[in-house]
């Protein structure tokens, strides 16, 4: 096939409209939410004192922290779709839930506390935490890969590991309701690490998957 | 320079909101410069530079098939440019060579600069024919023999949906078959 050929084959496909590709993710990522949360459901279930806990700012701050993460990802991924462009510029919003977490610290330390912080930031669900958190995210994971390979990132590695923060963060956020720790450290600890795993697989993923 | 990429804009915009022909001259009006930035690309990496329209084609099929991340209040150019120099590195690293691509390699193009294609392309011709029959003959027949949507549609006895549903996905395929080959 000689490239007149080819262009003229193109434009006799001009009609097709592919979906908007955040219509695509958001699709995707709704296709995949039950998976995530059937994970949940069956094997953590939401804590039983979740009434009192809500009156707690701390226990609100966790999803404070999760939402921004997985809004600011997705924001960026979308970005990230287009060929020309890169974090620059744009990265700085990943730091918004850092911010909201070093806030969240301070006004931790402030306070008076009846257990020390050591033990705070160990808590009783750390090993929960780093398995469920990965658990939760992969399905979303897949999802957010699917949706997003209608891009055109310029590096599927990176793009790759901000899906893996947006799948995290939203993974984080139901996980959140069933954690019993709500000090900002052990989220600061324990939710990074396996934020920080999910990233990992999500750019060994996106390498391959969200090449064009 | 500035003339030519905001006509691309022009044309690019037209052509999403439907204008066949203002896509027809888009491509047309590309290609001649993507040709000689892929020949100094091979050049420069010191391979021979009789292997550019396989280059090319790959360049307009992702520019294609990729056509909705383009945003359409920005210039076309920069956007064009990022898809050929991913491509062009794609290429050089398949052939196991360091790359270096200098992004001037497409600006700098000078207009009246209008290579014509050294030798047949050969990569996207051996990947239609791993193309399931359908899609293939699709393809085929509105490539090589010209036909319209209308006419193939019915050569084959399909619905004129049909064959831009086998169009599109023959595109698309064609597309990831030479991605990992």
């Amino acid at each position: 096939m000689d490239t007149d050929q080819l262009i003229r084959t193109l434009t006799a496909d001009n009609a097709y409209r592919p979906r908007p590709i955040g219509l695509a993710l958001m699709m995707a990522l709704l296709a995949a939410a039950p998976v995530s949360l059937l994970i949940f459901f069956a094997e953590l279930g939401v804590r039983p004192d979740v009434m009192t806990a809500m009156h707690n700012p701390f226990f609100d701050l966790k999803f404070a922290v999760t939402l921004a993460l997985a809004a600011s990802a997705i924001a960026v991924s979308l970005h990230l779709t287009r060929p020309e462009a890169s974090l620059r510029g744009f990265g700085w919003w990943l730091l918004i839930p850092a911010g909201i977490l070093v806030a969240a610290i301070s006004g931790e330390m402030m306070m008076p506390q009846r257990t020390p912080m050591m033990t705070r930031l160990i808590g009783k669900n750390s090993m929960a935490c780093m398995t469920a958190i990965p658990a939760m995210s992969l399905p979303l994971l897949v999802g957010a890969l699917y949706g997003l390979r209608q891009g055109a990132p310029a590096r599927p590695a990176v793009a790759g590991a901000v899906a893996g923060l947006l799948s995290a963060g939203l993974a984080a956020t139901v996980y959140a309701s069933h954690c019993t720790d709500d000090s900002p450290l052990f989220v600061a600890t324990w939710y990074t690490l396996a934020t920080a795993i999910v990233a990992s697989v999500g750019a060994l993923m996106g390498k391959r998957a969200l090449r064009y | 320079m500035r003339e030519r990429e905001d006509e691309w804009t022009d044309l690019m915009r037209s052509a999403i909101s439907g204008d066949d022909a203002a896509y027809h001259r888009l491509l047309k009006a590309i290609t001649p410069v993507l040709r000689a930035a892929a020949r100094r690309g091979l050049a420069r990496a010191g391979q021979p530079v009789d292997q550019s329209e396989d280059i090319v084609q790959d360049i307009l099929l992702a520019v294609h098939l990729k056509r909705q991340t383009w945003d359409t209040s920005a210039p076309f150019a920069p956007w064009l440019f990022a898809i050929a120099r991913n491509k062009l590195i794609d290429a050089l690293r398949r052939r196991g060579r360091r790359i270096f691509v200098n992004i001037d390699d497409f600006a700098e193009t000078l207009p009246g600069e209008t290579p014509e294609p050294t030798a047949s392309p050969g990569e996207v011709t051996a990947q239609l024919q791993a193309l399931p029959a359908r899609q293939r003959e699709v393809l085929q027949s509105i490539a090589v023999d010209s036909a319209s949507i209308k006419d193939t549609a019915a050569k084959f006895a399909m619905t004129e949906g049909a064959v831009r549903v086998a169009l599109h996905r023959g595109l698309a395929s064609l597309t990831a078959k030479l991605r990992d080959r």
